[in-house]
């Protein structure tokens, strides 16, 4: 404790800081279980009960105040990152195990909040889609399930999969683009997209990008890492268009699709994990972009925002060490 | 016209808290039971005391001499009889004590004759020695001698900037200065100017002071200095920095480590400027100062107040509430708790700060940095207070230098906007403290060892003499001897042998003469009864010898035991 000054404190807390977090997330949420059903919600609270348990435990295990801790809100910005990356009618082991190894591996073996140098949502994702790509990429379709076929698929012991399931937008679009002679065009007036991306998915991000720029009016984030990265992708978007018009789908599509928006305003400006001078922040949104897009386009994943965080994650302690902003005076030498 | 003013990067805008402690004008402070006037009041050298207890003194009559040229004198704040000069607990968050000389008032406020000084009949030089003799210091808080910093820059000064800015929150002592003081404050900066030679004068003021502002325009307009300006600065903690305020006025940065003067500008206090028109234009040299009484007080205001005031005795004034639990020195963004409530006002006191818990409740547990970035969108010296933060935590003081610890000014911003609640700047003050604390260590041991390897090389090199000299006189007395022999060939060995035996026999009786000549005991040519009473005492001492030896004995006996 701390007898010396400043005296003064400005009201805030990291608590603040991740109850705004929480809070921007929340119209994704509500459109998302209004396209897609009561799935998300179930998958939500999972995830929650399970990042509680185990940071609850761990910090029992490491001597930490339990109750303090908790009160940080950070384990729960995790989960819901967690359940909003994972397929929303995945069974439940999948969820409960993504949270458990991102609250014990990625964070607590590393040193507990603010010592862990991977996004621990992004380290989940990671390690279940490489173990489980199947249950990975089954995803629902908009509008398709009611809600007795979702909880059966997520506690239901067996999976009639196929005939209920799709895959992403961005995954079916890639697959459609291998068959022969096939169009962007073409394959976007298909089923599963509407006006200009996924059906329900693109109405998800919309509330992504509102969630995010309240986290912008709240001074929650900078501008630097949001504007870097969709900025980024929807250049080397537009410049893939425009060479291969046949075979990319244009900027559009691309930001609103898969987690874009959710990985430029609540994964990527992460800032335990992120870049933190302001020309490491454009490098290191630039560097994700670019290895999105190509996971995107050139990689076997549904979508490439987890592994180009986690690559851009390795990055940072290098950009920011080049990057360090001159100190008041430095810059008037003479 | 409307002056562009320049922006530093950074800083917060807490409550001021400034509004209650500007009702009232001025007020006066009775004079206390006795003035404690620490010698030690600014940056340099210790003033030696000039006073012994028992003297009788004048007010403003030098109680302590500037030691060397880079310190400053004290003064008698009235008139009275010394009781005592002995150190005192400073007005320092240590405890520490300084020497001081306590003064008991006599009530009639004397002073000593006072003699204004003309410009025009000193030299630049005298007229510093004269307000180095006045112990005129910096009054905003750094307290640096103000003698030192009135020479003009090589480069000549371009500006001459004047700190009304007053940017801590509950600080009102220069505020209320320039409300009611403004002409002597224009005449300080005019004195200053001239001695500085300086183009121009700029009188930065943050905006939320718009009766000091007024008052001080006035007061340029009415001498009609059209190389003057009052400047309202945008109300941001901390402008008042002087590297701030320079860089919000004229666009420069001076770095760390550098003088503003190398870059044209010089930076003095309202209430400097205000003391040095006092010695010039009076002949008074600096006892008294405005102090802020803010915090958990029934009525903040302002006092004008001798040094060597007890705090309790000044804060007492305006009421102080119960549920006090420190004073603090300063302002809430950078003061420091005072060890006692008893501690001197002291030239660098401009706010008795009245804390309790309920004012500045304790600090909410620190948790881990999240590294949000907040600190380095709060830091005026463009720092990464996280990066510190971790260095200074690993105790990796060289890659904390690296990212320029030194540049941080201890402004507080940074711990202020914590989400973590990190007391960054306990981190840094322990860093530097700690850099500074090897750096006396390396210093000390490299100066011992400078000192060992010389005496051992002097020591090899009597060595070395003293053999070369044994060598050269071996050489000469062979020399000598072959030179004998060579005279007298006959009977050689003989002769040598013999002369070998004569020089010991005559070594032996010059030592045996030597030791009779060696001065004599006392117990030796004594009368012949206290002779035999000697001798009786030694065979006494003989006889008891064994048991002493026993007793002697029995604790080394013991002693594996206490092991």
């Amino acid at each position: 404790m701390s007898l010396n000054s400043p005296y003064l404190r400005k009201p805030t807390s990291v608590t603040r800081v991740m109850a705004e977090v929480l809070l921007a997330l929340v119209p994704a949420i509500a459109v998302y279980a209004w396209f897609f059903g009561v799935g998300i919600l179930v998958q939500i609270a999972l995830a929650t009960a399970t990042a509680i348990a185990f940071e609850a435990g761990f910090l029992k295990l490491r001597g930490r105040p339990i109750g303090r801790s908790l009160a940080d809100l950070s384990a729960i910005v995790t989960a819901w990152l967690i359940a909003l990356a994972f397929p929303s009618i995945g069974p439940w082991w999948l969820v409960v195990a993504g949270t458990a190894f991102a609250i014990v591996v990625a964070k607590h073996l590393y040193g507990g909040l603010g010592q862990n140098p991977f996004n621990p949502a992004m380290v989940a994702y990671a390690v279940m889609i490489v173990a489980f790509p199947a249950l990975m990429s089954q995803w629902p379709g908009a509008g398709r399930l009611d809600a007795a076929a979702q909880l059966d698929l997520i506690f239901g012991g067996a999976r009639a999969v196929d005939a209920v399931t799709a895959a992403t937008p961005l995954d079916s679009l890639r697959t459609g683009l291998r068959a022969e002679g096939s169009s962007v065009n073409a394959l976007l007036q298909g089923d599963g997209f509407g006006l200009f991306a996924g059906r329900g998915w693109e109405w998800i991000a919309v509330a992504f990008l509102i969630g995010g720029l309240y986290l912008l009016a709240r001074r929650i984030i900078t501008w630097h890492i949001p504007v870097a990265y969709l900025g980024s992708l929807a250049a080397l978007e537009t410049i893939a268009s425009i060479a291969a018009p046949q075979s990319y789908p244009g900027p559009v599509f691309s930001l609103f699709s898969g987690a874009a928006m959710i990985g430029a305003f609540f994964i990527l400006t992460d800032p335990v994990s992120g870049a933190t001078t302001p020309r490491g922040k454009l490098i290191y949104a630039a560097g994700a972009a670019l290895m999105t897009w190509i996971i995107r386009h050139f990689g076997s994943f549904p979508d490439g925002v987890a592994f180009a965080t986690l690559l851009m994650n390795l990055c940072v302690p290098l950009i920011d060490m080049k990057t360090q902003p001159p100190v008041f005076g430095h810059k008037t030498k003479n | 016209m409307q002056r562009k003013l320049f922006k530093f990067n950074g800083g917060v805008k807490p409550a001021t808290y400034k509004t209650d402690s500007t009702r009232e004008p001025i007020k006066a402070v009775p004079l206390p039971a006795q003035l404690i006037v620490p010698l030690h009041q600014h940056v340099g050298g210790t003033p030696y005391p000039l006073v012994e207890t028992g003297d009788v003194v004048l007010k403003g009559q030098r109680i302590g001499a500037a030691d060397g040229n880079v310190s400053s004198a004290v003064h008698a704040p009235t008139s009275g009889r010394v009781v005592a000069v002995e150190p005192r607990v400073m007005a320092h968050p240590s405890g520490l004590t300084t020497l001081s000389v306590v003064i008991e008032p006599d009530g009639e406020e004397r002073w000593i004759d006072c003699e204004p000084i003309s410009l025009r009949a000193m030299s630049p030089d005298q007229v510093r020695d004269e307000l180095r003799d006045a112990g005129v210091v910096g009054l905003g808080g750094a307290v640096f001698p103000s003698h030192l910093k009135l020479k003009p820059a090589n480069g000549g000064t371009d500006t001459l900037v004047i700190n009304g800015a007053e940017c801590e929150p509950f600080i009102t002592c220069d505020d209320l200065l320039m409300r009611e003081r403004a002409e002597q404050i224009i005449r300080g900066a005019e004195i200053m100017q001239q001695l500085l030679q300086a183009r121009r004068v700029l009188i930065g003021i943050e905006d939320n002071k718009p009766e000091a502002i007024a008052a001080m325009q006035h007061a340029v307009s009415a001498r009609a200095a059209g190389s003057m300006e009052v400047v309202a600065v945008p109300t941001r903690y901390p402008a008042g920095g002087a590297k701030q305020l320079i860089r919000v006025l004229t666009g420069i940065e001076v770095p760390h480590g550098r003088r503003s003067t190398d870059y044209g500008v010089q930076c003095f206090n309202t209430g400097t400027a205000y003391a040095i028109a006092d010695v010039i234009d009076r002949g008074r040299p600096l006892v008294s100062r405005i102090v802020t009484v803010a915090g958990n007080v029934e009525r903040p205001g302002n006092y004008e107040v001798l040094f060597g005031t007890p705090m309790n005795h000044v804060a007492a004034l305006a009421g102080i509430k119960p549920g006090t639990d420190r004073f603090i020195m300063g302002g809430p963004m950078m003061g420091f708790r005072m060890p006692a409530y008893d501690v001197p006002v002291v030239k660098a006191t401009n706010c008795i700060l009245v804390g309790s818990p309920e004012l500045f409740p304790p600090p909410e547990p620190e948790i881990g940095c999240i590294r949000c970035g907040e600190c380095a969108r709060a830091c005026p010296a463009d720092l990464q207070p996280f990066e510190l933060y971790w260095y200074s935590r690993a105790k990796n003081f060289g890659k904390a230098q690296e990212y320029h610890l030194f540049d941080c000014i201890e402004c507080g911003c940074c711990a202020y906007v914590c989400p973590s609640h990190i007391p960054l700047v306990d981190y840094f003050r322990f860093s530097k403290s700690e850099i500074w604390a090897r750096e006396r260590q390396k210093h000390a041991a490299d100066v011992a060892r400078d000192r060992f390897e010389f005496r051992n090389e002097r020591i090899e090199r009597e060595k070395r003499e003293k053999a070369e000299k044994l060598a050269a006189k071996t050489a000469a007395s062979r020399a000598a001897a072959s030179m004998a022999a060579a005279a007298a060939p006959a009977g050689t060995s003989d002769h040598s042998e013999d002369s070998k035996k004569a020089l010991i026999a005559a070594a032996m009786a010059r030592a045996k003469a030597q030791r009779e000549a060696i001065a004599p005991q006392n117990t030796e040519a004594l009368p012949p009864d206290q002779q035999a009473q000697i001798v009786n005492a030694d065979a006494h001492r003989a006889a008891i010898a064994p048991a002493d030896g026993n007793i002697a004995a029995q604790p080394t006996e013991k002693s594996p035991a206490e092991g």
